[in-house]
């Protein structure tokens, strides 16, 4: 937990390097399997590392913890992200990412939280995250507890009219406690989110909702560490950070290109992916 | 009970009443019950237990979706949400959330379903919520109950607060008379035996069990012995009582006030057909959308009345001679 303004430089350059074999790691499962989406999970990946290995107050151990907090993946397609997280975290094995999708796996396409220690709600259709991640903040407060809320929502997904429900009653109870973080790599399944339905001016809209809104690069995890250690950003306030990514971010053949929303590697693009992977940290 | 509706001047409750007084009650006991509501306080009888407990009754405005996911949420977060809205809307503009977010996720979020069935009458189809059942009951681990009277929707409310897991409870605003005796026990899954009969059984839940009742008296005057079951559970489905009701009666007539697409009728039917083929008649809403009038009146007009299932068991087994 980085409590202040200062980021520790080796804890960037530790958390860099596991955001990378990470990566690795879900671009070999993706191949395996046969079957992911790689896009939008190597643009998640920097905030799902800096949230479990930083910031969160979770414990493997104890992964029904009342205390904890609450981290929620409402792009729930970026599954695999979160389990490889999860199983460098210590939730369960890394080696039993290889039956990710497999027949009877607990590794579904989407996570399931009756299966997977770690996982808060089950997610897949889009705009269902941050109403449940509203609930549980809402149930702290109530509660008198200090665990926090976090939800990592998809920036095309904000389409959905959900969210927008839950935006409005996380202002109006004053969840302070909740942050939401959307992933902005700026496209969806099909195209540019402003291409298909346009979002801008996003951050506006969050304001106006209420909300306090920081945005960062969603790449820089030191400027990740920062973000997160200021929450909240306003008191009686959500936070929304909007972290600027890039879909396919690490891979230069991947990087912002649609396609690659769900399309698997083959064995030559797979070695090259794992290369440039390399060379990141090196 | 052999109580006929004959028996005129018969008290009529709104089991909104007893649902509220048992929920406040509960509440006072346990501090982790919540109320969710949209922007449905007033129809959904709430008020009191908003000014007893303020800050336990959320409520999230006119957003059904995001009252849903709140509910997960709460849950989540250790208390034990009661999630309560007018159910046409509740249940079907938060339907995938209802799948979800509680049923896959398996969160304690008890759904309550307010003024459902006919009840808006007047209001049109828009406020019918005559296809919940057929919905909910197709979701798995969901349990789907619809209490018949105060006592059971009393009880009912104390089941589901004390018992984990999703479950949608369906509360009418029709007025009804009490079918349970004091020392009624509600059970999950099981159905009530309301009246012992060997010629046919009539099986009905919610606003119909009082009718099905009195078309049992109906028919005892025509020489008919119905036997009457409350089957106030519709998911789990009281197999038992109903193998036992086609073996033993040969023949079964269901009431609901819903569709007869997948309803009561329904979860009846596919227990019949796969142990022990009886005629049935399946007794509802017959499919379309209900015209102008009032509850009372489309009850009538759909023929869910105690004179409309007399008929439907006369036509299947024949008056008999005393």
């Amino acid at each position: 937990m980085t409590d202040t303004t200062q980021v520790d430089a080796q804890q960037v350059e530790r958390l860099r390097k596991l955001a990378s074999s990470i990566r690795r790691r879900d671009l070999q499962t993706v191949y395996g399997a046969g079957m992911g989406h790689v896009g939008g999970e190597m643009s998640a990946t920097d905030i799902l590392v800096t949230l479990y290995f930083a910031v969160l107050h979770v414990d493997p151990d104890r992964p029904d913890d009342p205390n904890r907090d609450r981290f929620i993946l409402s792009k729930g397609h970026s599954a695999l992200a979160l389990y490889t997280t999860l199983a460098h975290r210590g939730f369960f094995p890394v080696e039993e990412l290889a039956t990710f999708v497999q027949p009877l796996s607990r590794l579904n396409g989407h996570p399931d939280r009756k299966k997977v220690p770690g996982v808060e709600t089950n997610t897949g259709p889009l705009g269902h995250g941050l109403p449940v991640a509203v609930g549980a903040a809402l149930a702290s407060k109530l509660q008198g507890a200090s665990w926090r809320a976090f939800a990592l929502t998809g920036d095309g997904e904000l389409q959905e009219g959900s969210n927008w429900e839950a935006a409005m009653s996380a202002a109006h109870y004053k969840l302070d406690n909740l942050t939401v973080i959307v992933d902005r790599n700026r496209l969806q399944q099909g195209d540019w989110t402003e291409e298909t339905m346009q979002l801008e001016p996003l951050a506006d809209k969050w304001r106006a909702f209420g909300w306090s809104v920081i945005e960062v690069d969603g790449h820089d995890i030191g400027q990740l560490l920062q973000t997160f250690s200021r929450v909240p950003f306003e008191v009686d306030k959500p936070n929304c950070i909007i972290a600027h990514t890039h879909k396919g971010q690490g891979v230069s053949f991947m990087q912002d290109k649609a396609a690659w929303h769900h399309k698997v590697p083959n064995a030559e693009e797979l070695a090259v992916a794992l290369k440039e992977l390399e060379e990141v940290v090196s | 009970m052999t109580q006929t509706a004959e028996a005129e001047q018969v008290k009529l409750y709104d089991c909104r009443d007893a649902f509220e007084n048992k929920l406040r009650e509960l509440a006072s006991e346990n501090d982790r019950i919540v109320v969710v509501v949209n922007d449905s306080v007033g129809s959904s009888k709430l008020n009191q237990f908003g000014k007893t407990y303020p800050k336990r009754l959320v409520n999230v405005g006119i957003a059904e979706q995001n009252m849903i996911g709140v509910g997960a949420g709460l849950a989540n977060g250790g208390l034990i949400p009661f999630v309560c809205g007018a159910s046409p809307f509740l249940t079907a503009r938060a339907l995938e959330q209802i799948k979800t977010d509680l049923a896959y996720s398996n969160q304690n979020v008890k759904l309550c379903g307010m003024s459902s069935g006919l009840a808006y009458g007047e209001l049109g189809p828009t406020h019918h919520s005559i296809e919940d059942m057929a919905w909910l009951r197709a979701i798995a681990n969901m349990t789907v109950i619809v209490p018949a009277d105060p006592v059971e929707t009393e009880q009912a409310v104390e089941v589901a607060a004390e018992t984990p897991g999703p479950m949608f409870l369906r509360i009418s605003r029709l007025p009804v008379p009490i079918v349970h005796p004091k020392d009624y026990k509600f059970r999950i899954g099981k159905a009530a035996l309301l009246r012992e009969g060997r010629d046919v059984t009539l099986i009905a839940n919610g606003v119909l069990v009082a009718r099905a009742l009195e078309a049992a008296g109906i028919l005892a005057a025509s020489g008919v012995q119905a036997r009457v079951l409350n089957m106030s559970t519709v998911r789990p489905l009281d197999r038992e009582a109903v193998i036992a009701a086609a073996t033993e009666t040969g023949a079964i007539v269901t009431a609901e006030e819903h569709t007869v697409y997948g309803g009561l009728g329904g979860a009846v039917a596919e227990v019949v057909v796969q142990n022990k083929p009886v005629p049935m008649r399946i007794l509802g809403v017959p499919g379309v959308f209900a015209p102008t009038g009032s509850a009372q009146f489309l009850l009538e007009h759909f023929g869910l009345t105690a004179r409309g299932i007399a008929d439907a068991a006369l036509e299947l087994v024949g008056p008999r001679k005393q």
